[in-house]
């Protein structure tokens, strides 16, 4: 089996409240803040950080932009003016604390807790094939029984990379729900109080030279998205998800599944390639236009990693 | 032995008797309303409570499955902005808005967008309180909490309102429809419903805020056809004879343990969770801190939670509300 050598990850930021109603990590991020010590705990140094204050106060989403769309290349280095939204000043700030993105200053892992309305327990997100964000989802994997721990990788180059977890050398985002906006369920916020406790765990294992075996993990990759029937006319939505699609995430959907129920009560069915749903009505997404995301399933082959020693 | 109960044992003639009876024999003592002529549907009186906005939105446009005859039924949006803008409310609670001290004052631009939205809906559907008031208000809600499909009574006495949620409760059966009666002097509030003679506050979930979930939403959708069924039987002339209604009665809300900053130190208890309407007995789980010790409920015996864990209500000092089970009397009722 391959083997990698990495440094070690001696520097982790835990970041909460990139959208201000995901209260899992934002109480995450505070419960950590109120009862840590010390910042070490043991080989590992930990940040804590609650990434856009101004939305968890007014416990939105976002002020003016998504944050967690804000730290491409191109939108990190803009000038900043008066008329800069918040959010893109606040990403600037965070690259500048955690980063800069792409620098040997980047801290070594930036762990990013969200929820979603959507029914899709544990995902790790990750951009590019990360050995070390994929053994720790692997670890996490083989730990937590209470609920099912997936993984889905977004193909994006670094420089398009728009999410905080990009700015870290090694990063991901922690997705747990369903939970509503605005509330913190105790099964959820101890998942991801788990799940952020096994990530620690890991790093100073792996810092104290423990060899972590490689093999094969299973990762969801992102097809297409859809978006509700609408009238061409209002752009006003004019169907559901459909009760067979609802709370189904990662369920395989065959071409003439039920994805749509129409308020007139005709069902809008599934066309094409047999394909994995997931963010399943999430709340934020009738914004930006999707219903959901449909892509594929697929095993990597991970190396076994350990530390470098001199 | 209540009252209520006292009256009508005076002139009972079949408890048990369905739904709705041909009016061949008569009740003594029915009580007699007037044909509910004008009915409003609210929606988005909370903008991100998406069934209520869908459906309102849906009947604007083609309102021909809630026509019924010798009714006019008018669907309305009532808080447009906080629904652009898929939000609650802009500046204040437009469903705490309509306060005698609200309706009165003195018209303004300076007042907030809530309290003129509530002086505009008064001024349409009301005036409060007035013979020209509205017959009846439906008042579409969603929750985070999984209260199932809730039907809102504002009061014990409202023999109009408890006959329909009966008629609705049975005409859905098996599938459940439960009542929540607030008639508590403290924790009443001023709803936009209240303008009606007779208040309906429809309340289904549990739903995320800015989501709509398809089942919720046809729930909601039955409901309110049985409701305008009930309304034109009883137009119509139809006599609804004695009947009991199981009700739970709010008493107290329970906020979550603060620290002295006010932030919240504890989460609604996994046993708790998703558990409204179910007994809470004196020692059960009831919140769980953030590094995972147990808070028990130690009131004095069983109670029945409900609005457990509601999105909006961290900001008003609610973690549920706790209630008591009941069995309210309504008199046999017809049209005057």
């Amino acid at each position: 089996m391959e083997h990698i050598s990495f440094p070690p990850l001696s520097r982790v930021a835990i970041c909460g409240g990139t959208h201000g109603n995901e209260m899992s990590g934002v109480y995450m991020v505070r419960e950590m803040q109120q009862k840590q010590k010390a910042d070490q705990v043991g080989s590992v140094s930990i940040t804590t950080v609650l990434s856009n204050p101004r939305a968890v106060d007014a416990c939105r989403r976002y002020i003016d932009k998504d944050l967690n769309r804000c730290f491409t290349d191109d939108l990190l280095s803009a000038p900043v003016t008066d008329s800069t939204p918040y959010e893109l000043r606040r990403a600037q700030e965070l690259n500048a604390q955690l980063g800069p993105k792409g620098s040997q200053e980047a801290v070594d892992v930036v762990c990013d807790l969200h929820n979603t309305t959507a029914n899709m327990g544990l995902c790790f997100i990750f951009y590019s094939l990360d050995w070390i964000t994929m053994h720790i989802y692997k670890y996490i994997k083989s730990k937590i029984t209470s609920a099912p721990v997936r993984a889905i990788q977004l193909d994006i180059p670094m420089s398009e990379a728009y999410s905080l977890e990009s700015v870290g050398k090694h990063g991901c985002a922690i997705e747990v729900g369903p939970q509503p906006g605005g509330v913190v369920r105790a099964d959820i916020f101890n998942l991801v109080k788990e799940a952020v406790d096994l990530t620690i765990e890991w790093l100073q294992g792996f810092n104290s030279g423990s060899t972590f075996e490689g093999g094969e993990v299973e990762v969801y990759n992102m097809v297409k998205s859809v978006d509700y029937p609408r009238d061409p006319t209002t752009n006003e939505i004019t169907a559901a998800i459909h009760p067979e699609l609802q709370d189904n995430d990662f369920k395989l959907l065959h071409p003439g599944d039920p994805m749509f129920l129409k308020f007139s009560g005709e069902a809008v069915k599934h066309e094409g390639e047999e394909l994995y749903p997931f963010f399943v009505n999430e709340c934020a997404y009738y914004e930006k236009k999707i219903a959901c995301h449909l892509g594929k399933k697929f095993n990597i082959t991970i190396p076994s990693v350990s530390v470098k020693k001199d | 032995m209540s009252c209520a109960t006292q009256r009508v044992l005076r002139t009972v003639t079949d408890l048990s008797g369905p739904a709705g009876t041909l009016p061949m024999s008569s009740y003594n003592n029915s009580a007699r309303f007037n044909e509910a002529r004008r009915v409003a549907i609210f929606g988005g009186t909370h903008g991100n409570e998406m069934s209520g906005v869908t459906l309102v939105n849906l009947w604007v446009k083609n309102s021909a499955e809630i026509q019924r005859k010798r009714v006019e039924t008018k669907p309305f949006i009532t808080n447009p902005k906080a629904v652009e803008k898929c939000t609650r409310y802009v500046d204040t609670d437009l469903n705490r808005a309509f306060s005698p001290e609200n309706l009165s004052a003195p018209e303004g631009d300076d007042l907030p967008y809530e309290v003129q939205r509530a002086q505009e809906i008064n001024r349409i559907f009301g005036p409060k309180g007035s013979p020209e008031a509205y017959d009846v208000i439906f008042d579409l809600h969603n929750t985070t909490s999984n209260m199932g499909c809730t039907l809102i009574l504002e009061s014990s006495k409202d023999h109009f309102n408890l006959q329909m949620m009966n008629y609705i409760k049975k005409a859905i059966a098996p599938a459940s429809c439960l009542v929540l009666l607030n008639e508590h002097p403290l924790l009443k509030y001023s709803t936009s419903r209240s303008i009606a003679k007779h208040p309906v506050g429809l309340e289904v979930g549990p739903q995320p805020q800015g989501v709509l979930r398809s089942n919720i939403f046809e729930a909601m959708r039955v409901i309110l056809k049985h409701a305008l069924d009930f309304i034109e039987l009883f137009n119509e002339g139809m006599e609804f004879p004695p009947c009991t209604v199981e009700v739970f009665w709010v008493s107290e809300r329970i906020d979550y343990p603060r620290d002295a900053n006010g932030n919240i130190i504890a989460m609604v208890h996994p046993n708790l969770q998703d558990c409204d309407w179910e007994p809470l007995n004196p020692g059960d789980p009831m919140f769980q801190t953030f590094d995972g010790k147990t808070i028990h409920y130690q009131g004095p015996g069983t109670v029945y939670p409900t609005f457990i864990n509601e999105a909006a209500y961290y900001e008003k000092q609610q973690a549920f509300v706790i209630t008591r089970r009941e069995t309210l009397v309504a008199s046999a009722i017809r049209k005057a």
